[in-house]
């Protein structure tokens, strides 16, 4: 399993940040936020973006993807972490076209795919009802019909649910509400009829919805994947996504520690550099540790992805190894990135706010740490 | 890419006829093979090991054959690693000579003291130990006071060390000596090799909590010893140490990773994986029953694999630069406190079980862990403590200002 960035990874890694620096800095997030816009991303960047190829890259050749695998896909997540650039990418192409093209059948890939790699379509997975990430706790009902389902409940957290054409509802169609078995997903497009959106505006300044689902008549062509066994489908699609999140939050903690080792060496107080002070020397000297083996474990959970020798449940403990590790990390980082900017850092003017504003969402987003250990010592047996 | 599967084969085939079956079982403390004038091998299979490995160079497999070392490229020696693993392999020699004195030896010494000691040191003819550290210099090593007087062609050594491993079962030792008063201290410092038989030398063990005696006083009274023994140049010493602390931090580092293979590693089957020991002294089945303590052993065995990554990425970036660097001190660092914590959640999932003394109503891994714990406080102060690590990647990594030169302006 390589651990250091291939030649062609690392060529991607530079370009995609000094497309991130130059054309998507944190103003830009900024400049969202405070005008309040409606799409809550630029819908200019995302053009470009999709130029260069990045809603394609996990995608295959087949379906006009550029089969560049997971690793440089989180390669190009990691350096928008660094910006903490607003677009589609996680939603539509991290877990929207991974889920089609994991879960889909031939038909529904050959449609969905090429759109969402053009950019036509923005499709999202409206999965969590809760306050809290548990996949298999689904109280969304798909009750059969003449010629279908119908589909009655509520999701929330749902990323960019307010511009997506499509989402990926995930609903009960047999079993009790917290059963793995009688978990069905379905596609669902945002103009339906009973199809309710809420734009849910969060503290991070990126796009979530809520969305209720009412009576909404869905066909069984927009099964995606197998009636009733979609659990174990969607598990594997949503390590995938948990993965690729881990490598943008690396992309941020790393950007926030930079900025912190930047401050101690041009702050004075006392007549010196704080940065002299060992307090300060010993608490950025654990962050460097716990970054180093933030880096391992997301490459090594990247490469696995793109490695057809490893097992599903090699994977799903690497998932939740870097997304319990990341998100402990990402709130120690976020946490001294303020404290250690001192008055500065509280003041909304200052970008490190920012970070610690996304550290949160994206700590809960898919499972915080405590899920992930749990769900580890599960997959280890005890 | 074909020639590294042929080394692979021909290396599974001859570990296959060449490793004893006992040296395929995990290591027993007293079965450790250190070498030397006088060697122990309570195992016989022990001696074996030792000498078909060293025939091969393989108790050294990177180090030039010109020296008696294996002469491996680092990926054939990868390979070597991973067969080793693969029959659950014991080490066939460990010494300081291996993992500390001879990378440095290869880098600084001269033609004559590489022929002279590395061949003894693939061999385990010779055990090492290092004289570092003194009652008034622990972290603040460059202090030493250790006195070395050139007379005729030798230099004449008076002074004490502490903390020397195993200084009474050694046969040299590798020692940093002050060869000039006058400058700063670390600019007065040389490295030394002599033989602890000589005249004038004593040894002394010092008792630890956990009741063992691996390290000693050693004190040094007009100890005579030629010139040419001396390491490098005179008074820069200094740098040949911190080399040398470097080898010694990722040797240390590695008790870390053996916790993060917790499974198959460890000291005997009940008490060899935290959450495996947790489960059979509660009697729980399928899911340890403690959530808090499930917790606390997922979160380190998270740790543990994830700092198992990041030693094997720190070997493939040295594949491509030069040996170990500033990242040893995280190494060194983290992989110690994991060791500790390692042992505090072993105490735990065992309960009073765990803290047997000795005598009856315990079982010998019982005991025996008792004493590792108590061991493992160790790890992060030996070979500079935690602290001293993380002054150095504040210094040597982050680029951060140091306060000990401020104050000194």
């Amino acid at each position: 399993m390589a651990l250091v960035l291939s030649e062609d990874q690392q060529l991607l890694k530079d370009a995609a940040r000094n497309f991130c620096q130059q054309s998507s800095p944190l103003s830009v997030l900024r400049g969202l936020r405070d005008s309040k816009d409606e799409a809550g991303f630029d819908a200019a960047i995302w053009k470009q973006m999709l130029e260069l190829g990045w809603a394609g890259m996990a995608v295959p050749e087949a379906y006009g993807g550029f089969q560049f695998g997971y690793g440089g896909l989180g390669v190009v997540l990691e350096e928008t972490g660094r910006t903490l650039t607003s677009s589609p990418l996680i939603s539509t192409v991290l877990i929207g076209a991974t889920a089609v093209n994991e879960l889909g059948s031939e038909q529904q890939k050959a449609s969905l795919l090429p759109a969402i790699v053009g950019g036509e379509l923005l499709i999202s997975l409206a999965l969590d009802e809760h306050n809290f990430h548990k996949p298999s706790h689904i109280e969304t009902t798909a009750t059969p019909t003449s010629d279908g389902f119908e589909l009655n409940g509520n999701k929330t957290f749902v990323l960019d649910g307010h511009v997506a054409k499509k989402f990926i509802v995930v609903a009960r169609s047999s079993g009790n509400r917290e059963s793995k078995e009688g978990i069905s997903l379905f596609l669902v497009d945002s103009g339906s009829t009973g199809v309710t959106v809420t734009r849910t505006l969060m503290v991070d300044s990126r796009n979530a919805a809520k969305i209720s689902l009412d009576k909404v008549a869905v066909t069984e062509a927009d099964v995606l994947g197998e009636l009733d066994k979609g659990f174990v489908g969607l598990d594997g699609v949503l390590d995938i996504a948990r993965i690729g999140l881990a490598a943008e939050m690396l992309g941020s903690i790393r950007e926030v520690f930079e900025r912190i080792l930047e401050y101690l060496k041009q702050r004075e107080q006392f007549g010196v550099l704080i940065g002299s002070f060992q307090g300060l020397q010993h608490r950025a000297a654990n962050m460097y540790s716990e970054i180093e083996l933030c880096k391992s474990v997301v490459r090594a959970a990247l490469s696995a992805l793109d490695d057809s020798d490893k097992s599903r449940q090699e994977i799903a403990e690497l998932a939740s190894i870097a997304k319990a590790k990341l998100s402990e990390v990402f709130m120690l980082v976020s946490n001294e990135g303020i404290q250690m900017h001192g008055g500065i850092g509280m003041t909304d003017e200052f970008d490190i706010g920012f970070f610690l504003k996304r550290a949160r969402v994206a700590q809960q987003f898919l499972g915080d740490a405590s899920f992930h250990r749990d769900r580890y010592a599960s997959l280890k047996n005890f | 890419m074909s020639s590294q599967q042929d080394f692979r084969a021909a290396t599974r085939q001859w570990l296959e006829s060449n490793c004893p079956e006992s040296m395929r079982t995990p290591m027993v403390q007293d079965e450790i093979v250190w070498g030397g004038r006088n060697p122990s091998f309570k195992n016989p299979d022990g001696k074996l090991w030792m000498e078909r490995m060293a025939e091969r160079g393989w108790t050294c497999p990177t180090w030039p054959t010109e020296y008696g070392g294996g002469g491996l490229s680092k990926d054939e020696s990868v390979v070597l690693r991973q067969e080793l693993a693969r029959i659950n392999a014991r080490p066939a020699l460990t010494s300081f000579g291996i993992g500390m004195l001879g990378p440095a030896l290869l880098e600084y010494g001269s033609h004559a003291q590489k022929l002279e000691h590395i061949p003894k040191i693939v061999r385990g003819e010779i055990r090492w130990c290092q004289g570092y550290s003194e009652p008034g210099s622990g972290s603040d090593l460059a202090s030493l006071n250790t006195k070395a007087e050139l007379q005729d062609e030798h230099y004449i050594i008076n002074g004490s060390k502490v903390w020397t491993s195993y200084a009474d079962k050694a046969d040299w030792i590798f020692c940093l000596v002050r060869t000039d008063f006058d400058v700063p201290k670390h600019s007065g410092i040389s490295f030394i090799l002599f033989d602890m038989a000589s005249e004038g030398i004593s040894t002394n063990p010092i008792q630890l909590i956990s009741g063992s005696s691996p390290f000693c006083e050693t004190f040094f009274q007009d100890v005579r010893v030629p010139a040419a023994n001396l390491v490098g140049r005179l008074n820069e010493g200094w740098t040949i140490a911190k080399r040398l602390l470097q080898h010694e931090r990722t040797m240390i580092s590695s008790f870390g990773l053996a916790s993060g293979q917790s499974d198959r590693g460890g000291t005997t089957s009940t008490v060899a994986s935290v959450e495996g020991a947790a489960m059979h002294y509660r009697g729980d089945k399928d899911r340890l029953s403690d959530p808090v303590l499930r917790d606390e052993i997922a979160q380190f065995k998270i740790d543990s694999e994830a700092f198992a990554y990041t030693s094997q990425r720190s070997i493939e970036e040295s594949r491509q630069g030069q040996g170990p660097n500033a990242t040893s001190s995280m190494l060194k660092n983290y992989g110690c406190e994991l060791n500790k914590r390692r042992y505090e959640l072993l105490l735990k999932a065992i309960g009073s079980q765990g803290l047997g003394w000795e005598g009856e109503g315990f079982a010998d891994d019982e005991l025996q862990l008792t004493r590792e714990w108590l061991r493992s406080k160790g790890n992060s102060i030996e070979g500079g403590t935690s602290e001293v690590q993380l002054n150095v990647i504040a210094k040597r990594v982050l680029g951060l200002p140091d306060i000990l030169s401020i104050n000194k302006k």
